[in-house]
């Protein structure tokens, strides 16, 4: 098994190969409306019914840019410590294809909304020590996102619907910073997790909210870049790890081969795990972009640029550093924060009272484990933070002891109820009270006297053998520190 | 640049109209004599000029995110050279 | 009883709200004379069910006492540019075939509120492109002027707005609409004796107008004097949220600002203007209209605008290169025509169809477009351009530092005969070099016709504006009309 702090290196036939890879992630703006039209854009709609006139692009119709998406970009590229353009226009980039009905799509290429920023990533979560890494952004314009075209419908002709016609996108363009698949994959993972946390996009890549075209190159460690190829619209985190592995193994093999790597667009079969030429694209990649005559250029004032700076909640490295002040374990904090459900989850369960490290330890073990066995998430999770941090308080005030707090916990779980309603019904509340715990462990004793002798004489591991009984004979409802301090009286 | 043949089929292609080898020729000096008078631009001293990005000063207004079209399929569809189960439809598309 | 037609569009407003005829009398009228008028080729789709009920909402709003609406009455022709809800438009092409528009323009739908009815859609140059209105799909509109010379050479009436302007100079309707992208406007009005404003890039709205090029396209109103041509502008006009480049400004109340005093006015001739074999009758009637403007009050400075020789070349690399993105979205899929060879695939059948449905005018501007905007040339080409649009710009500011309006010739000829250009598009573009400065620069300007030339064809004369000077432009046109006195008509001939 590879050190995760090594340098990733693939071995051909005539030594080690680097691999370089950059990301352009097509992000879809969270928003009711469409970036230039009014049409909804909720995923799922029956075909053709969330288009508009101007999404059809009939004759003489134009668009008006939707604030809410100008909005969402610039609250991300805060999230990113990206620069901010106050002045950005739109262009259009022209081709022909069936999904794009004006014939050009409206996005930013000369004066992009967002200027540089930067990601962090960590490349071990579980090892606190492992190295992280910045990987640079190069931009994030807006743009249209196309149409959809179906192919199984018909022996001879292909299906258009528009209902995607117009939703927006971010494009967010990595720099080729990143030199291996877990690089790559970290990324997307931490791209995503951010733009969740800032509210703009989504991340539902299952959906195509969100999908990377992967940009792969290999060169001799230390040599000048290689020329790359474009994988379009990988859809998940694992993908973009299998793109970067097979691309870069590919690649090595053509040119180790005495073969020469074209800059290409390719397609990546999850099926087969392998990337190959997609030719539709290949003929005409002369995109004639011009400032949009029909839109002015996009004027930002200070106002909206503060409301938008405002409106940032805590981001995860934040949030995860906030924990971690708490006490919170390293693995526990970047478990904790890594998805914005579970960690507004978790913040409500401190703000409800909960102690950090308890409340970690509980929530990543107890909670998670019981979402993960039942096929549930955080956000369909049975138990609230109120409930937890209510169950949380009759362990810390000793009312429960760990094992009682996992009987309860079950059968909240089951039943809906809060964690002191169930004590009370159930009397599952602790005992400490030692009149009755020695009346038990005398009971014991006697029943065992041979196990008594044989500790006696110097077998010590019957201890928990006498704990074990005792607690079972109290119905797990004793508190196991009073318990063990009367069973060494007991048994000195 | 002078604009010939080859560089008429080109931006045909580009621009997807159609042109038989006889007319892209035909069109060629035609173009080649347009675009030569057009190079007379060149002649202007633009150092320091920005190009123009609004006609008349006027501010780019942005809409609120509010859903107020969609739901027109009849409509969209109505001038369709050809429709089927509410979808367009072209000939197959192989990617 | 006098004859309708002959009427414009104050004089039928103010004669429906008086009861001195009824609206459906006044509609009849020119039904009748389209009807008649066929020969002219000036409308592509008539529409007398659309003026007769426009009419009869009129007559019944009279008859019940109510105030009458702006233009209540007053039936109209429609450029084939906008679209108007369920009737054909084609933009004068063929790859429009067979399309409905579901949705009505905006500027159509404010001159219908007005009051306005429609005799029908417009003939024109097929997307604008042109100056003489022959290269529409659906032929040539024949100009009903004349030569004096007695041959009856069919006469171009110029482009793109062709059909608005022959029309109105046939009197087959009072005033029409019209575009503007680079005189499209004005210079048709001045070949036909009428009168036609486009108003300040942003006045009116492009929202359900087909686009030639947005920068540069602007609708106006068409007419047979400055007056109707202002109360049609104002009915036209108006902020549209729909349209992104829309200005939000208030609806000036242009008829009611009338004058023809231009005392106080400074008007600035533009000595860039007089071009190299502009004809001697082109240059006396400048010099008279600069006369008139004197009388008018008006003070008479000379002015530079030292880029204009560069508007033309500037103009055909922008308008061609929005144009060629603008008409992409004509491929067959969605609407219109669609061309599917025996075994094509998609990209074949974008290629076919936009082959059988363009024009050879459009295709060429659609090549010329894509060449300056393709890899390597953009720079050289469009951004080029778009840089001496700037210092266009600023020649007019500077001027208008100076003086108040620039009065200009309309076109450096009088409407020649159809066929007489097509062979040199040079020689057809150039007929636009004295409108182009100023569709480039956004500013309003004006033509209002000034005189006949020697073969008794009208002369029009240009008023250009500060942006936003309408109202200037209008007195300024206003000042001339009263003292050139033009009511010379073609005789009906068709
Ligand atoms: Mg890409
Ligand atoms: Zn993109």
């Amino acid at each position: 098994m590879a050190d995760a702090t090594a340098p990733y290196r693939i071995t051909g036939e005539t030594g080690e190969w680097e691999v370089v890879v950059g990301l352009e992630v097509h992000a879809q703006v969270t928003s009711n409306a469409k970036l230039f039209s009014g049409a909804a854009t909720a995923f799922g709609a029956e075909p053709n019914t969330q288009v508009s006139l101007v999404d059809a692009a009939m004759p003489g119709m134009l668009p008006v840019p939707n604030r809410e998406c100008i909005r969402q970009a610039v609250r991300t590229g805060m999230a990113i410590d990206a620069q901010i353009n106050k002045w950005s226009r739109f262009d259009r980039k022209n081709y022909f294809y069936a999904d794009l009905p004006q014939g050009y799509q409206i996005s930013q290429l000369y004066h992009p909304i967002v200027g540089e920023g930067a990601i962090d990533i960590s490349l071990d979560e579980k090892n606190p020590d492992a190295s992280g890494k910045r990987i640079g952004v190069e931009r994030i314009h807006v743009e249209q996102d196309a149409g959809k075209l179906m192919h199984d419908q018909h022996p001879t002709r292909s299906y258009v619907d528009l209902n995607r016609s117009g939703v927006a996108l971010m494009e967010i363009v990595s720099k080729p910073d990143m030199r291996s698949p877990q690089e790559a994959g970290a990324y997307l993972a931490k791209l995503r997790s951010i733009l969740r946390y800032v509210g703009s996009c989504d991340g539902n890549m299952d959906q195509g909210s969100m999908r990377a075209d992967v940009n792969v190159s290999v060169r001799k460690p230390g040599d000048e870049f290689g020329t790359r190829t474009e994988t379009k619209n990988v859809n998940s985190v694992r993908f973009v790890m299998q793109v970067v592995e097979q691309e870069a193994k590919r690649q090595v093999a053509v040119i180790e081969a005495g073969g020469r790597i074209v800059q290409e667009t390719r397609l990546y079969d999850p099926d087969r795990g392998e990337t190959r030429s997609m030719r539709s694209k290949e003929d005409a990649h002369d995109y004639r972009y011009f400032p949009d005559p029909d839109l002015l250029p996009l004027e930002l004032d200070d106002a909206f640029l503060e409301e938008c700076r405002a409106s940032l909640p805590e981001l995860p490295d934040a949030k995860r550093a906030r924990y971690e002040a708490a006490g919170i374990t390293p693995y526990q904090a970047a478990v904790l924060t890594a998805d914005v459900d579970s960690a507004l989850w978790f913040d409500t369960l401190l703000e409800a009272g909960a102690k950090p490290v308890a409340a970690a330890n509980w929530t990543t073990s107890e909670l998670f484990g019981a979402l993960n066995r039942t096929g549930k998430d955080i956000a369909t999770s049975p138990v609230s933070p109120g409930q937890a941090a209510e169950l949380l308080g009759l362990v810390a005030d000793g009312t429960l002891s760990g094992s009682l707090a996992k009987q309860v916990f079950e059968i909240m779980l089951e039943t809906g109820d809060g964690a002191a309603k169930i004590v009370d019904e159930r009397g599952l509340k602790q005992t400490s009270d030692t009149g009755a715990i020695e009346g038990v462990i005398a009971g014991i004793l006697a029943a065992n006297a041979d196990k008594v002798e044989q500790y006696k004489g110097g077998k010590e591991a019957l201890f928990g053998f006498f704990v074990g009984q005792t607690m079972k004979a109290m119905q797990g409802k004793a508190n196991p520190q009073v318990v063990n301090e009367l069973l060494k009286k007991a048994l000195a | 640049m002078p604009v010939d043949t080859a560089t008429v089929k080109k931006i045909a292609s580009l621009a997807r109209i159609a042109i038989s080898d006889e007319d892209a020729a035909k069109l060629a000096p035609e173009l080649d004599n347009i675009m030569g008078w057009i190079e007379q631009l060149g002649e202007v001293d633009t150092k320091d000029v920005a190009p123009m990005t609004a006609v008349i000063p006027n501010h780019l207004r942005l809409r609120e995110d509010v859903v107020t079209d969609g739901n027109v399929r009849d409509l969209v569809l109505a001038n369709a050279p050809q429709a089927e189960h509410g979808f367009f439809t072209v000939p197959k598309v192989i990617e | 009883m006098t004859d309708l037609t002959d009427l414009g569009v104050a004089a039928i407003r103010d004669g429906v709200r008086e009861g001195a005829f009824s609206a459906r009398e006044v509609a009849n009228a020119f039904i009748a004379k389209v009807q008649s008028a066929k020969v002219l080729n000036a409308f592509l789709v008539e529409t007398p069910d659309h003026a007769i009920a426009a009419a009869d909402a009129a007559d019944a709003a009279k008859a019940a006492g109510e105030t009458l609406k702006p233009l209540a009455g007053v039936p109209i022709g429609m450029k084939d540019l906008f679209c108007t809800k369920d009737v054909p438009a084609t933009a004068a092409s063929l790859i429009l075939e067979g399309f409905s528009p579901t949705y009505e323009s905006t500027v159509s739908g404010k001159l219908f509120a007005a009051g306005a009815g429609m005799l029908g859609k417009l003939n024109m140059d097929q997307f604008a492109m042109g100056s003489s209105n022959e290269t529409s799909a659906f032929g040539n509109v024949i100009s009903p002027w004349r030569r004096n010379d007695g041959g009856n050479a069919a006469l171009a009436p110029g482009g793109s707005s062709g059909g608005s302007s022959a029309a109105i100079s046939a009197r087959l309707c009072p005033a029409a609409t019209g575009t503007d992208t680079g005189g499209s406007i004005r210079q048709p009005a001045a070949f036909t004796g009428i009168s036609g404003i486009k108003p300040t890039y942003g006045r009116c709205s492009r929202w359900g107008v087909v686009a030639f090029s947005s920068s540069l396209d602007q609708a106006g109103p068409m007419a047979r004097d400055v007056r109707d041509c202002a109360i049609m502008l104002e009915a036209m006009t108006g902020f549209d949220p729909k349209d992104a480049t829309s200005l939000d400004l208030p609806v000036p109340q242009w008829e009611a600002g009338l004058s023809a005093d231009l005392k106080g006015k400074t008007i600035g001739i533009p000595k860039q203007y007089r071009v190299d074999n502009m004809p001697p009758e082109i240059e006396a009637l400048w010099q008279q209209g600069i006369q008139w403007a004197r009388d008018a009050g008006a003070e008479i400075i000379e002015v530079s605008l030292p880029h204009t020789k560069y508007a033309l070349p500037a103009y055909y690399i922008i308008a061609p290169a929005e144009a060629s993105s603008n008409l992409a979205r004509y491929d067959g899929v969605r609407y219109g025509l669609r061309d599917l060879p025996e075994g094509a695939n998609l990209q074949d059948m974008y290629a076919a169809t936009r082959a059988a449905g363009f024009g050879s005018e459009v295709k060429r501007r659609i090549m010329i477009g894509t060449y300056v905007l393709s890899a390597g040339f953009y720079d050289a080409y469009f951004t080029q351009a778009s840089k001496v649009r700037t210092l266009i710009a600023r020649d007019f500011e500077q001027a208008f530092e100076k003086c108040d309006l620039l009065l200009t010739p309309t076109a450096p000829s009088a409407a020649f005969a159809l066929g007489e250009k097509q062979a040199d598009p040079i020689a057809m573009y150039l007929n636009d070099v004295f409108t182009v400065p100023a569709s480039l620069a956004g500013l309003p300007a004006m033509s209002v016709p000034g005189g006949l030339d020697a073969q008794g064809l009208p002369l029009g004369l240009q008023i250009i504006g500060r942006p936003l000077d309408e109202q200037g432009v209008l007195n300024a046109g206003l000042a001339i009309e009263q003292r050139a006195g033009f009511v010379a008509r073609p005789e009906a001939w068709w």
